[in-house]
Parts: C-alpha cells; structure tokens; sequence
C-alpha cells in the first residue's frame, strides 16, 4: 500500500473501515462490547430521555402561563377539567421531569455518553477495563428508564423526584415502580463508574502518569468515586423505603416510630454528591474545550486536578444544606453552612483558570467554544447564587422557592446540559467523521444561551418575592415571571432541537472531515475519524495532551498531526491485528 | 398557547380583579416592597434583606469581572490567520493561591453573619406567647393560648411569638415571605420558629414543602394587628369555652392522674407541676430538656427516655392512639400552666374587648370592618382548585 493511503486510512477520514462499518446488523449494535458503540446506544439513550422530560417541562411551563390555569387537565386523559384534576397531573408531570432529568438523562450524560465514548481512546486504551459490565450498565439504564415509564402508566408518581417520606409511602401513585428504576439506574451508574475507575488504573498508556492525564480524566475518575461510594446509599435508602410502602416496618413513617427526616438525611447523602456526578464531568468536558478551541496549554492544570477530587471529597459533606429548615439541630445547621463555602472555593478556582487559558490563546468562536463560554456565564450565575443559599439566614427565606429552582437550573442545565451540548459538538467530528453546520451550530447555541436566561431568570426574582415551588398555580403577583419564564422555555427547546438537527444532518450530509480537525493534542485525535474498531490502528506517541505546538497541519490530509508524524514519507509502527 | 399570549395585555385586569377581592387596603403586592423582597414584616427581616443585597452586589461584580475579562480575552485574542497563540506562563502558584484565598474571606464573612441572623430566630425570649401551627392536607389550623382554633394566623404587633408546629399527616413547610422565615412542619415532632412582626397589615403564608393534590391551594393569611385589644375585636371566633390548659386540666384527670401527681410528690410516676421546661436526668445517665417533644415522645413511647428512678422499664402503657396530636397539645399547654399559672392564658382572658373602639385604629386597620367572612373570601378564592 502507498505510503499515502497508509496516512490517510491511519489519520484521516476513514471512509472504508471504521467501527461504525466494521460489523453490520442491529445485534451487532445492541451486543456490541466496543465502548464507542456503547456510548453512542447511550447517547442515543440519554437524548431521547432528555427530549420527553424536555416536553413535560414544556407543557408544565404552558400551564404555568397562567395563575389559576387548568391547561393539564386534558379532558380525553385524565376526566374532568377541574382545577383539582389540573393540579393532580401536574404535580405528576414535574415529578417525572425531574425523575427522568436527573436519573436517566443528566447522571448518565456526560460520564456515560461522552465519557464511554472518550475515556479509553484518551488513555490510548483499546476499550474499558469491563466491557461486558459496560454493555450491562447500559442495559440496567434501559430497564431502569423503562421502570420510571411504567410508573407513569401506572397510575404515575406524584412525590417529587426527591421521593420525601411520608408522603411516597401513603400516596396511591406509582411509588415502588419508580424507586425500582431509580434503583436500577443507580447499579448503572455505579456499574460505569467501576469500569471507570479501573479504567484509569490500570489502562495508561504506557507512560502516562496521573499528571499527564488530559483533566476530562480527572473529572471523570472523580466523579467515579463518588459514583461508587455514594449510590449503594441511595440504593438501600429507596428499598427501605419500598419496604417501608409495603410491609410498614417503621423506620421513616411516624406512625411506627420511624423518622421522616432520617429519609432526608439518607436521600441527601447520595443526593447531593449526585449533585457532584452531575456537574464534574461537566467541567471536565469544559477544560478540553477552552484548551482546544484556544489552541492554549491549560493554566493551573495541577489546580484544575486537584479541585475536582476536593469537591468530590467535600461534595460527601454537604448534605445538610438541603436541610436547614428540616427540623435538624441549630449546631449541625451551622457546621453544614460553614462546610458548603469550602465548596466554592474550588469551583471559582476552575472558572478563574478558564479564564486564565483563554489569556493569549488563539480563540476560535466556532460551535464548541460558544458553549464552553455560553457554560461559564451560566454556571458563574449557578455558582454565585448558591452563595445565598450556603448563608443560613438568607436560606431559610429562599429554600423551596423557584430561587432555589433557578440556582440548581443554573447549574444543571446551564451547567451540565450546555456542556454535554458543547460535547458533542467538539467530538462529533471525532466520532463521526463529519462536520455539521457551523453557522447553524452557534444560532443553536445562542438560542439556548437566550432561551435558558429567559426562562430561568425571572424564576429568581420569583422566588425572592416568595413564590414557592412545586406550585401547580400561584397568586398573581407572579404571574408575569411565569410568562417570560413559558416564553424562554420554548425558545430554549427551539434551540435544544435545532441543536440535535445539525447534528444528526452532519451523520448523513456533514463534510467529510480527517483525524484531528481542531489541531487538538489528547491521545483520541490521533486516531482517524471515525475510530477504527480497535480505536488506533498505529501506536499512539504519548505526548502532552496541552501541548498544541506538537501539532502540525498536514496538507496532503488536511488535518493536524503529531510533529513526529509530519513526514509524508514516513508510515507510523502498526498495531498487530489480533482479531 | 396563542390567546394566551393575545391575553397577556390584559393581565393587569387579573391582578385588579384579585385585589378587589382582597381586604388589605394596601393592594396586593405592597409599595413597601423592595424590587426583590415582600415588605419587612418581621424583626429579622431587616438583616435578611441587608444580607441578601450585600452577597447580590459582591457577586454582581464578581459575576461582571469573570463576564467582562472573559468577553475581552475573546475578542483581543480571537483567531486570527496568520497569528497563532501567544506564549504564556501557565502556571503561576502565587496567583492560584491568591483567588483562592481573597474570596474566601468574604465568604467567611457571609457565613458568620448570616449564621448570626439565624440565630435569632431559634432562640425565643422566655416571654413568647406561644401559638401552635397545625398543618394537614391542605390546610393550617392555627391554636392559641386560650384555645382557640382558626384557619388564620392573628399576631400581635411588636410582640415575640414562638409557633410551634406540628403535622397531623404529610411534611409540610410554614412559610411567611414577609417575615423572611420558614420551617418544616414535621408529622412525630414539634418544630417551631420565633417571630416579632414589626409592621401591622396582611401577609401570605404558603406550604412550601410539598404535599400532595392540593399543595398549592395549601395557603392562607397572617393578621398581625396593632395591640391584643384590635386582635380581639377583629377576632369575634376567638371565643373558646375552655382555655386549652383546662381542656389539658380534664385530659390529665382522666388519663394521667392515676400516676402522676400535681403536688410534687412523686408517685408512679414523676410529679408533673414542676417539670416543664427543666432538665431531667435519665436512667442512662443522660440528661433532657422537658419540652414539647419530649412529652410528646413520652406521651406515645414510655420506654424511649425514661426518667432516673422509675427504669429500667416504665410501667407507663402507651397512649400511641388514644391521645390524639391536640390532645397532647392540651395536655403540654396543662403542664406549662401548672408550672407558671397563666402563662397560656395571657391573650383569650386578659384583654378586654370593649377597649377596642374603632375609632381609635388608624384606618388601615379598620378598613375590613367585618374580618371574617372578608378574610375566608381570597384564601378560598386563591386555593379554588381544592
């Protein structure tokens, strides 16, 4: 084979072999191994979750438009359009929207998506550490997701994703399907982060040591610790609580003896580090972008590390914060309030080293980079108002009111989703071999930035002036932030899709593209684009993965490649075939 | 969706609507109000805003510094062709130590006085008149200390209130945005929270902990009027035939008295004249505050904390079941009685309503000439649905 066609097949756009093409057939997709394949049935998983939680929120916020609105009471489902019957569903629709948001879409959506697919091809690794665990953690995400939508056939659910005790154990809705699916959807996680973990041990590319780890890495092993250590909790907090529903053993309901509030403290435990599964990853994707788009090694990147492993460790000792007006004792109260500062602290030195990076950097606006930035506008607003609710005094006045549902929107949405939007679009490319619409990539972007703050800011104001949440109508002070927030809602799922319809008409119709289109240095863009099967073909040079000067433009490819591959003579070492 | 939209011009004749039904001559959202908050209705309320505002303006230049130096670096450094990135330090330990450390002081400061101002509200005066809270689905019911029971919580102007509230079923969360305080109302304790309304009128009370079908009709008002004279004249249903102690004296002849004395002498069980409030050891060495939990908790487990002497088993049977949550109210508002005489019947019995002339309030006051049935109007009329 000519030298040249040796280059392309190994850093360019691998038309021929790849591992979409290598093998054919659905069941070749569903009992695939390769992790690739698995995060993309994920990606696929993770949208379509995020698109029906999406169209709840949408048809919460259109009754919403209204104070007195009997919107959802929709005749031909649920019986008469009383108010009364209005209230009932939707006080079960935002149960499932932030069911379906939190377990199957944003826990699973940067780690299991984008992480399955980057993570191993970043270390220079063939595929995780488990394969076939990671295939099973799929499909644990199916059944519990599966579990969740039963319970919405099944009479629905109506306690809030938080599943507070005692009112989950008396209600007559579909309480003990949906625990079983948040259950299930936590050994799923806990399943990715395993592999995760292990991953990263024992999977370096030789030579790689923990500090020669792109950051994505370290936000992603920390947010493994926390996956492994604090879900089993969750998992025995949600089947005594089954327990508690069926056999009445007594330990959360008054009636036995039990405590309710001791569910809170069980649920918040997982749930607030959950809060960290959420976010870190998210960061992570963040510090690849700003690097890449800017073409600028990393400022503080043993800070940026070490950061994501604090707030995994104190992300474990917050959970009380949720608390304060619990009924917990005024000494504990306090020493929770004091521990949720520390936890600023190394988000603002994340932000602060973003910043820094882009300092003499060559910044590229195009799709990725408008939403690492889009991501730190967002998240600086999510991070600085947790401020008023780390202060006790000041909580006690916003907690349960849409200040608090502002603040966590900031962060998981305009934090997390923004993210795994901006994700997608810097490795679309990678995965694919196709680029999408550029143009239409930041008008997408741009409608989510807009729509986000439209229908999420007013929603701080509301809660300032005493609109609480969980509220199916309101008195009419409030009203008019109810309508700007519907309006942005909209807008905000305009963008959402016209987002998914670029990339999905990149797949078929996008420009073919070669191995490294950004000029980026991590071990995945070494590859070709899309991956072959074994994900490298040659053996990757470990390098630094911030050191943009080792990448060179190749014109004969028309991508970017290592210095010591810029000789069109020269045909880099193959990796022997085996299989 | 689309005349909705078309309706949203007309949105000011809701609100107007609304307000005529409303019996504050204020209007419904008060000129009092800040652009953020209710109007301050209560001690706290001051420091709440004052801190609110303070960590408001700390982050607004935080949050336009990050903006500002963000939009700059993008457009002095965006791609140009021809020029590539510029060689710069990236790492730089006394500048990573430096923005860790500086905020840090302030947040120092955010904690310690927001930790102040909370403070004051858990830690009532002794002189506290007290008022029980009960919530149940979907509806509050408000005790006071002679007895009485309403769907409307009516304070006395400048006077310290401890509520002390429980939950006949779900969790539910008492909330006063004017007062800038809230707690869970939460079923097998008491919680409370301690409150000096400092400005008379009518203000919200939501549940803000969610509860069920109804949660959000689950609302009410709070009165708090300008003396204990216009509180009974507003009040005509504040009329109770037994104080809530004597409903208690009746309870503990029937149920407790085989027992426990009221003359200090201890029997088969403890005296109960002086306990309230004092610190009693247990059979582990351990020591409790005689409070509302306690007795509650005693009332229902005998075996939970039992009192040193009378262990190691109590031969106290259960009243889990057969003393309801307002029992157990009496019976605490008995024992507060028995250790200092009057103290819960301050409010029904001292204040002569015939000292109420209308002429003497300021209008604002007397605007709602007949409170109750102008009061029941909006709190039915908001929670419609139920």
């Amino acid at each position: 084979m000519a030298t040249a066609e040796v280059r392309h097949e190994l850093f360019g756009h691998a038309e021929q072999k790849n591992y979409l093409n290598h093998s054919k057939g659905a069941l070749s997709w569903l009992l695939t191994l390769d992790h690739k394949r698995i995060g993309i049935m994920y990606l696929i998983g993770v949208s379509a979750a995020l698109i029906v939680a999406g169209i709840f929120a949408l048809l919460l916020r259109t009754h919403l438009f209204y104070g007195d609105s009997s919107f959802l009471a929709l005749k031909w489902l649920f019986g008469e359009a009383s108010q009364f019957n209005s209230n009932k569903v939707y006080n079960q629709m935002f149960t499932l929207h932030g069911a379906i948001m939190v377990f199957s879409f944003i826990i699973p959506s940067v780690p299991a998506a984008l992480g399955n697919m980057v993570l191993p091809m970043m270390l220079g690794a063939k595929d995780v550490a488990f394969p076939r665990m990671n295939l099973a953690s799929f499909y644990l995400w199916v059944f519990g997701t599966g579990f969740l939508i039963v319970a919405l056939m099944r009479g629905g659910l109506d306690t809030g994703w938080t599943f507070y005790t005692p009112y989950s154990i008396e209600t007559d809705t579909g309480v003990v399907y949906a625990t079983l699916g948040a259950f299930i959807l936590g050994f799923s996680s806990i399943f990715t982060g395993i592999n995760f973990l292990v991953t990263v041990n024992t999977m370096r590319a030789p030579g790689m040591g923990w500090f020669k780890m792109p950051l994505f890495l370290w936000a992603l092993y920390s947010t493994a610790i926390i996956q492994v250590l604090a879900t089993p909790v969750l998992g025995i907090t949600l089947l005594l609580l089954i327990a508690e529903r069926m056999l009445g053993i007594g330990i959360f309901d008054p009636r036995y003896g039990g405590d309710p509030v001791l569910f809170q403290h069980f649920f918040w435990f997982y749930s607030h580090p959950a809060v960290y599964i959420m976010i870190l990853p998210a960061m992570g994707v963040i510090s690849e972008l700003i690097s890449v788009h800017a073409q600028k090694r990393l400022f503080g990147y043993s800070f940026i590390a070490f950061s994501s492993v604090a707030i995994a460790l104190l992300g474990f000792l917050v959970w009380g914060h949720h608390m304060f007006t619990s009924g917990q004792s005024v000494v504990v109260t306090l020493i929770f309030s004091a521990i949720t500062f520390s936890v600023a602290i190394p988000s603002a030195v994340k932000v602060f080293n973003w910043l820094a990076t882009l300092y003499k950097g060559s910044i590229a606006l195009n799709t990725p980079m408008c939403y690492a930035l889009s991501f730190i506008f967002l998240f600086g607003i999510g991070g600085l108002t947790g401020l008023f609710l780390a202060t006790l005094s000041t909580d006690i006045h916003l907690h349960d009111t849409y200040f608090v549902v502002a603040h966590f929107h900031f962060v998981m949405v305009g934090g997390t989703l923004t993210a795994f939007l901006g994700g997608m679009f810097h490795w679309w490319p990678k995965f694919f071999g196709r680029m999408y619409n550029d143009f239409l990539g930041r008008v997408g972007c741009f409608l989510v930035f807009a729509g986000f703050n439209l229908t999420f800011f007013p929603q701080f104001v509301m809660g300032a002036r005493g609109m609480p949440r969980r509220y199916a109508s309101y008195d009419p002070e409030f009203q008019i932030f109810h309508q700007w927030s519907t309006i942005g809602a909209f807008v905000l799922g305009i963008g959402i899709v016209l987002s998914f319809v670029v990339l999905l008409h990149a797949v078929w119709y996008g420009r073919k593209v070669a191995g490294n289109p950004w000029g980026a240095a991590s071990l995945e863009w070494q590859s070709s684009s899309p991956p072959s099967f074994h994900n490298f073909d040659h053996k990757p040079i470990l390098h630094d993965p911030y050191d943009f000067d080792s990448m060179v433009y190749d014109k004969g490819l028309d991508t970017y490649v290592l210095r010591e591959f810029m000789d069109p003579n020269q045909v880099p070492e193959r990796v022997p075939v085996t299989h | 969706m689309f005349p909705q939209i078309m309706n949203f011009l007309g949105q000011a004749d809701y609100v107007n609507k609304y307000v005529d039904q409303f019996p504050a001559a204020d209007g419904y959202r008060s000129p009092e109000a800040s652009y953020w908050f209710p109007e301050q209705a209560s001690s706290m309320a001051k420091n709440v805003d004052f801190l609110y505002m303070a960590i408001f303006w700390v982050s607004t230049v935080f949050f336009l510094v990050i903006v500002g130096v963000m939009c700059y670096f993008v457009i002095k450094y965006r791609r140009r062709p021809g020029i590539g990135p510029q060689p710069s330090s990236s790492h730089n330990t006394t500048i990573e130590i430096l923005w860790s450390v500086l905020p840090s002081i302030i947040l120092v400061w955010f904690f310690y006085q927001g930790a102040w101002d909370y403070l004051d509200s858990k830690f009532p005066p002794d002189d506290a008149e007290e008022i029980v809270v009960t919530g149940k689905k979907w509806d509050w019911t408000f005790t006071y200390p002679d007895g009485d029971q309403a769907s409307e919580l009516h304070l006395v102007l400048d006077r310290p209130t401890k509520l002390i509230m429980r939950s006949e079923d779900v969790l539910h969360s008492f909330f006063v945005p004017a007062f800038r305080q809230k707690m869970d109302v939460v079923p097998g304790r008491y919680t409370y929270y301690y409150v000096k309304p400092i400005k008379d009128g009518i203000f919200r009370v939501f549940c803000t902990e969610y509860c069920g079908d109804n949660h959000s009709g689950m609302k009410t008002w709070c009165h708090v009027h300008k003396n204990d004279a216009v509180r009974k004249a507003k009040t005509e249903w504040i009329n109770a035939d037994h104080k809530a102690w004597e409903n208690g004296e009746r309870l503990f002849k029937l149920n407790c008295a085989g027992c426990h004395n009221i003359n200090g002498v201890a029997a088969t069980g403890p005296a109960l004249n002086t306990i309230w409030g004092t610190d009693e050891s247990l059979i582990d060495g351990s020591k409790v505050k005689v409070d509302e939990n306690y007795v509650s908790e005693s009332i229902k487990y005998p075996n939970a904390k039992v009192v040193a002497g009378y262990g190691p088993v109590s031969k106290m049977q259960t009243f889990e079941g057969k003393l309801s949550n307002q029992d157990i109210d009496f019976l605490i508002a008995y024992m507060k009685h028995l250790k200092q005489p009057g103290s819960g019947d301050a409010v029904g019995g001292a204040a002569p309503a015939a000292a109420a002339p209308a002429a003497a309030e300021p209008k604002q006051e007397s605007a709602p000439v007949t409170q109750e049935p102008a009061a029941e109007q909006p709190a039915a009329g908001a929670g419609s649905g139920g």
